[in-house]
């Protein structure tokens, strides 16, 4: 039982292929096998966001995906924001700016899943950035300046 | 935590689903969105042998009118019944109470046809679906059937649905221009509700169903009675308990629960009134 | 425009500005690397077998199962380890001397005393096995009653620690009284007095970032490097080489990124001794990293105390007398400072007030079949503040005045400071009612009671309420003859090397360890304006026993007033050093001379004049130095900082409560604090803003629930409900700067105060929507379920008595 699978995942413009086993979490896969550890593991219910990627483009908890059901998808970690000369996205800008990160353990699942939500409203109010970050849980800023932070963002835009 | 072992197999069609579900027995368990099943499965509350990942088969994510009815495929994510336009003009109760599932990247995995078959009765969408008199469709070794929402929900995450049927598909009766209110009481945003009430009305008519108020999603069917009786929204709102049977848990006990139903359904029909 | 692109010129001070954080951009891409983020070959991996039991007999260990696994390289249960622990784990603080302090050594091999004790051992080759095998190791128990309530534990009914014959491991009192018998006297001849009982409930710290160890051999000499997520890598060190007997000097521990402390990574953890002592043993690196629900039973909980406050004031509402009971909740084992978080506290109950010597205070601390307690942000200090500021609300209904008005009768007036308080300690500085009149002014303190007194009238569905704190802070740990005093078994002083390199770049080392507080940019300010260059060249060390193997860590707010400061007294010194090479070199008298901008200059002699860059290239060659002065350009101070630092402020919270509901919304949130000067405004208010929502969640949110058998029923972020942005509101700041006079940067710290400051505004807000109903009180948190109980019982009570409340 649990017979590897051969999966094959694009990673921030990089084609992996390997074997997994199928109870390999997709987070497990991206930290362990692929080497990437800036996406982090807060929780085992899916309730903290420590862990989203963006999958085919939108903000997702990757503890909350299997490997297996990544195969053939377009996976980006925060590894992926800046651009190839190391020029900060505008959300990590943003964050930077606005002192939205203190010990920075939730600030790539941050990133991924706020950025995520400017893409799909622009025009995004306060009330909507609380409520767009209502599944990322953050224990040190007590979110003050992260709301700045994407507001600020959506805001350069 | 890491689940236990188990074998995956991708399902390339809704019939070899069905196929593949009937082959490897009740150990096997399909798997969507994932949203609903792997938070069991990495407590190690869920141990299937094998999973049946029927999280591509598009043809199965679709909303479309259907004269007087609003079909959704089963495999549609939350993010997708949020924003449809069609459910918005048609079904808004529903388009809303999406909305309201989990947060926004559980919505971008988790499907209505996961939620449903999950049987929850402390998610939003069987109780929504419930009271918009929902009718679902299932597919299994021979054939397809029509369930009644009202004989789907049978107690704590336990449909009638077989072994070896999957949901295919939710059908809803268009709400034409009816009021209504979906009100979830939670600690957190990104909390299940205490306690929910997802209604509408029209003139004397109205569907209320209630989250977290029993094993299954509850029917409040005390209070539409009472409502096409004449009572007042405060006076119908009284028999929202009456066709529950409220747990207890760390968030509330079995009275408070049972003054939070009076309290939202009234909010409910109230606002659906208005 | 970032501030860093602004030139650093003579004239342009760099303490006071909003600069960018240098930890950052490692942070945002995600480079940084937390422990469990460390790839470390050939590692075996540990797991815990934990106890399913609160309080047990241990009558077999079976590994066998376990150890035929494939790819588990060994199981060990805790009386396969006792021989590698020289010593029991260390509780620091025995408050008293007679305190009673059970064993604990990092596995259990009798008895276990709450869940989540360790029971077994195993070392695999991956994570995912040596999970799996844990759950193949057959442990036999005896379950023996369970002690969660703190009553319970006080009446010995149930003796937890045989071998102690009671569960109270201590009673320390503290009475100051002029005259014997004051405070029972004034308490009986008071105009006004108030008794009231409070319950801090137990808070599980919940850092983002579990914990996390990798012990690594190296790999000659028998020398061992520690990696672990901690708060204290100094005082680790010294804790290993007693627990371990394993040689000091042969020690080096790492602290790596760190995601988040707050307390519960200040601690001598079994899995820290395990990974050591077991790589020590395999002579190969040990790995361990806990789930969330581990860290849940697995790490330190916070606060847990019955508080009884009784104030006892004049016909004016003036304070005469206060008198505090506290039992507080150890847990199964006294950890590294788990007896003395309550003591801490001890001096902060009659908060920011002008009291005459009449305060009787006792703590008894007793154990509990539970997780053991320890620090938890601002330990101590926020259930004082707590347990005073409600009851001065209390006291305010009673006597009939505005609690804003009650508070300002009694404040210690400004002109007072420093002023030595009835405990004999000295307050440094501070101006209550100045930053009293911030806060009003924020929130319209006049404007809301007027907007009240039309909202809440009878049958209104959203009642509105005000809650104020006024507080002090007693942070900046410590003046080591202090703690002598107190029976703290360490000291409270810091280092601080400041070293200019031959080409002018400047090292700090420090021995704080920061995990997210923004030291190394804050210090690099000190440095910048102490020696007029640029921050950016300043590089600041620390968190490493090897690279700083001097430090006291970072907890109590310590680091900015005990560590800042001796980063600055450092850069006098080299300063002073380079002032006598400049003195010599330009042959002018040190007296005559100038420092400005990183420039010497002779007073009167405008050519002559030397950069500390070239100063700090003629140290390293040493080729003209003053006779007797040593080459290189730096620094070394070690600080024992005179007082504690005293932090205050004023916190107004505005809420309002659905009736029907029990639901509390905040509407806003002033917090106006004063932590002297401050260096970095931005990280000042990072501070508070997390400070004050990690106490408005124990206000509104939090509670580690146990049942009667002592299993932990909140053991995931779903069930412990730590809120999210859609659940708090936005927070106001305002501020006041009232330096310390203690140092001569004027700081104070600031890490905790926003926590001491936020949970009493908040729940007092919560009682004063109320108190027209007949509250006088809510159970922590104020849950809509013990919001609408409370109403509930006030209006049975209320119908009850006839209609009077």
């Amino acid at each position: 039982m649990g017979a590897s699978v051969e999966i094959t995942v694009t990673i921030n413009g990089t084609q992996h292929t390997n074997d997994v086993e199928p109870r390999t979490l997709l987070v497990q896969y991206i930290r362990d096998q692929v080497g990437l550890t800036g996406t982090n593991i807060g929780c085992d219910t899916s309730s903290c966001g420590a862990c989203s990627v963006h999958m085919n483009g939108e903000a997702v908890k990757s503890c909350t995906v299997l490997a297996v059901q990544a195969d053939g998808q377009d996976i980006t970690t925060i590894e992926g924001m800046a651009s190839e000369d190391g020029t900060l996205h505008p959300m990590q800008q943003a964050f930077m700016e606005n002192h939205g990160l203190q010990c920075g353990y939730c600030t790539p699942g941050m990133v991924m899943a706020a950025s995520s939500l400017v893409a799909d409203n622009p025009e995004i109010t306060e009330e909507e950035v609380r409520l767009g970050l209502e599944g990322n849980l953050c224990r040190c800023t007590g979110y003050h300046n992260i709301v700045k932070s994407v507001l600020a963002a959506a805001s350069a835009d | 935590m890491i689940p236990a072992a188990f074998d995956y197999v991708r399902a390339e069609s809704a019939e070899e689903a069905i196929s593949l579900i009937g082959q490897h027995g009740d150990e096997s368990k399909f798997i969507a969105g994932g949203h609903s099943l792997l938070p069991l499965m990495k407590l190690r509350l869920a141990q299937p042998s094998v999973l049946i990942d029927i999280g591509r088969l598009d043809d199965l994510s679709y909303i479309r009118e259907d004269g007087d009815q609003v079909a959704i495929g089963a495999l549609t994510k939350h993010c997708d019944v949020e924003s449809s336009d069609t459910l918005k003009q048609h079904v808004p109760l529903l388009a809303h109470a999406a909305g309201h599932v989990g947060d926004p990247q559980v919505r971008r995995r988790g499907t209505i046809g996961g939620s449903i078959a999950h049987a929850d009765p402390a998610s939003d969408l069987p109780a929504t679906t419930l009271a918009l008199g929902a009718t679902y469709v299932a597919q299994g070794p021979n054939g397809t059937r029509e369930i009644a929402a009202t004989d789907f929900y049978q107690t704590f995450f336990e449909s009638s649905l077989a072994d070896d049927e999957m949901l295919t598909e939710i059908r809803i009766p268009k709400m034409n221009g009816a009021g209504w209110s979906f009100q979830k009481f939670n600690r957190r945003a990104q909390d299940w509700a205490i306690v929910g009430v997802s209604a509408w009305v029209r003139g004397t008519e109205s569907g209320v169903g209630l989250v977290n108020m029993a094993s299954t999603p509850v029917l409040a069917a005390g209070v539409s009675s009472a409502l096409a009786g004449g009572a007042s929204a405060s006076d119908a709102a009284e028999q929202a308990s009456a066709d529950a049977d409220p747990q207890a848990d760390l968030n509330a006990s079995v009275e408070y629960r049972q003054h939070l139903a009076k309290v939202l359904t009234r909010r409910a029909l109230e606002a659906a009134s208005a | 425009m970032t501030v860093t692109e602004e030139t650093t010129a003579a004239s342009t001070r760099v303490i006071g500005q909003r600069l960018l954080r240098k930890e950052d951009p490692v942070l945002l891409t995600g480079e940084a690397v937390f422990t469990n983020d460390m790839k470390v070959p050939g590692a075996l991996y540990m797991a815990v077998l934990r106890s399913p039991y609160a309080h047990a007999n241990i009558l077999s260990v079976d590994k066998a199962a376990a150890e035929a696994m494939p790819g588990v390289n060994a199981v060990y249960s805790g009386a396969d380890l006792a021989e590698l622990w020289a010593n029991p784990m260390p509780c620091a603080w025995p408050v008293t001397e007679d305190m009673k302090n059970p064993a604990h050594y990092p596995i259990a091999s009798d008895k276990v005393h709450y869940v989540g004790d360790g029971v077994a051992v195993v070392l695999a080759d991956t994570d995912a096995i040596a999970h799996d095998a844990i759950e193949a190791i057959d442990v036999q128990y005896e379950a023996l009653e369970a002690v969660i309530d703190l009553e319970d534990a006080l009446s010995d009914r149930v003796v937890i620690h045989e071998d102690l014959g009671t569960n109270s491991s201590y009673t320390w009192p503290l009475l100051i009284e002029e005259e014997e018998g004051q405070v029972q006297r004034s308490l009986d001849d008071a105009a006004f007095s108030v008794n009231e009982r409070y319950v801090q409930q137990r808070l599980i710290p919940m850092a983002m970032e579990p914990r996390a160890v990798v012990a690594v051999p190296q790999p000659f000499g028998g020398d061992m490097t520690l990696y672990t997520a901690t708060q204290i890598p100094h005082v680790l060190k010294v804790m290993i080489a007693v627990t371990l007997g394993f040689p000091e000097h042969q020690l080096r521990v790492v602290a790596p990124a760190v995601g988040g402390g707050f307390g519960a990574k200040l601690n001598v953890y079994a899995e820290e001794l395990l990974c050591l002592a077991l790589a020590q043993k395999h002579g190969g690196p040990v790995r361990w990293n806990e789930t969330r629900a581990e860290n849940t039973v697995a790490t330190t909980h916070g606060r847990g105390q019955i508080q009884n406050i009784e104030l006892a004031a004049d016909a004016d509402g003036k304070l005469t007398a206060i008198r505090v009971r506290l039992i507080a909740d150890m847990g199964g084992y006294l950890q590294l400072l788990t007896p003395g978080v309550p003591v801490l506290g001890a001096f902060l109950y009659a908060g920011v007030y002008d009291l005459p010597k009449a305060y009787d205070f006792s703590c008894t601390g007793v154990f509990t079949t539970m997780t053991p307690t320890d620090a938890y942000r601002g330990a101590g200090r926020p259930e004082a503040t707590y347990a005073i500021e409600r009851a001065m609300d209390a006291l305010a209904r009673e006597v009939g005045i505005d609690p804003l008005e009650l508070r300002r009768r009694n404040f210690i007036a400004t002109d007072k400071y420093p002023y030595e308080a009835f405990t004999g300690l000295v307050y440094d500085s501070a101006d209550h009612d100045k930053a009293a009149v911030i806060a009003e002014e924020m929130v319209d303190y006049a404007g809301l009671r007027e907007k009240q007194a039309t909202q809440n009238v009878d049958g209104a569905t959203k009642r509105l309420g005000v809650g104020v704190s006024t507080y002090f802070e007693m942070c900046g740990l410590a003046p080591s003859r202090v703690l002598a005093s107190l029976n703290y078994s360490a000291g409270g002083w810091e280092a601080a090397t400041v070293r200019i390199l031959p080409t002018s770049k400047v090292q700090v080392v420090t021995g704080t360890s920061p995990h997210g507080q923004g030291h190394e940019t804050a210090f690099s300010m000190i440095v910048a304006d102490k020696l007029g260059i640029d921050p950016a060249d300043v590089d600041v060390l620390h968190s490493d026993t090897t690279i700083a193997p001097l430090g006291m860590d970072t907890y109590g707010s310590r680091s900015m007033p005990v560590g800042g400061v001796a980063i600055g007294m450092a850069c006098d010194q080299v300063i002073d050093k380079a002032k006598q090479i400049a003195a010599h070199q330009m042959e002018a008298n040190a007296d005559d001379l100038e420092f400005s901008g990183g420039v010497f200059s002779v007073a009167g002699s405008p050519d002559k004049e030397m950069p500390l860059a070239a100063i700090a290239f003629e140290a390293f060659t040493a080729h003209d130095l003053p006779d007797g002065l040593e080459p290189n350009l730096e620094a070394q101070v070690t600080y024992d900082p005179p007082n504690f630092s005293w932090p205050f402020g004023t916190h107004m919270c505005v809420v309002e409560v659905d009736t029907e509901t029990g639901d509390v919304e905040v509407l806003k949130y002033a917090a106006v604090d004063d932590c002297g000067n401050q260096v970095n405004p931005m990280i000042v208010e990072g501070q508070v803003h997390g400070g004050v929502i990690q106490g408005m969640a124990q206000a509104l949110f939090e509670g580690a629930a146990y049942d009667s058998h002592g299993n932990l029923q909140t053991t995931t972020l779903t069930e412990y409900l730590v809120p999210g942005a859609g659940d708090v509101p936005p927070i106001s700041l305002g501020h006041s700067v009232t330096p310390s006079p203690t140092n001569d940067l004027g700081v104070k710290g600031v890490g905790e105060a926003g926590t001491i400051g936020s949970t009493p505004a908040v729940i007092n807000a919560v009682v004063d929507a109320l108190s027209g109903l007949g509250v006088t009180d809510v159970t922590m948190p104020a849950s809509p379920q013990n919001v609408w109980n409370a109403i509930q019982s006030a209006q049975s009570n209320t119908s009850a008595n006839g209609g009077q409340q």
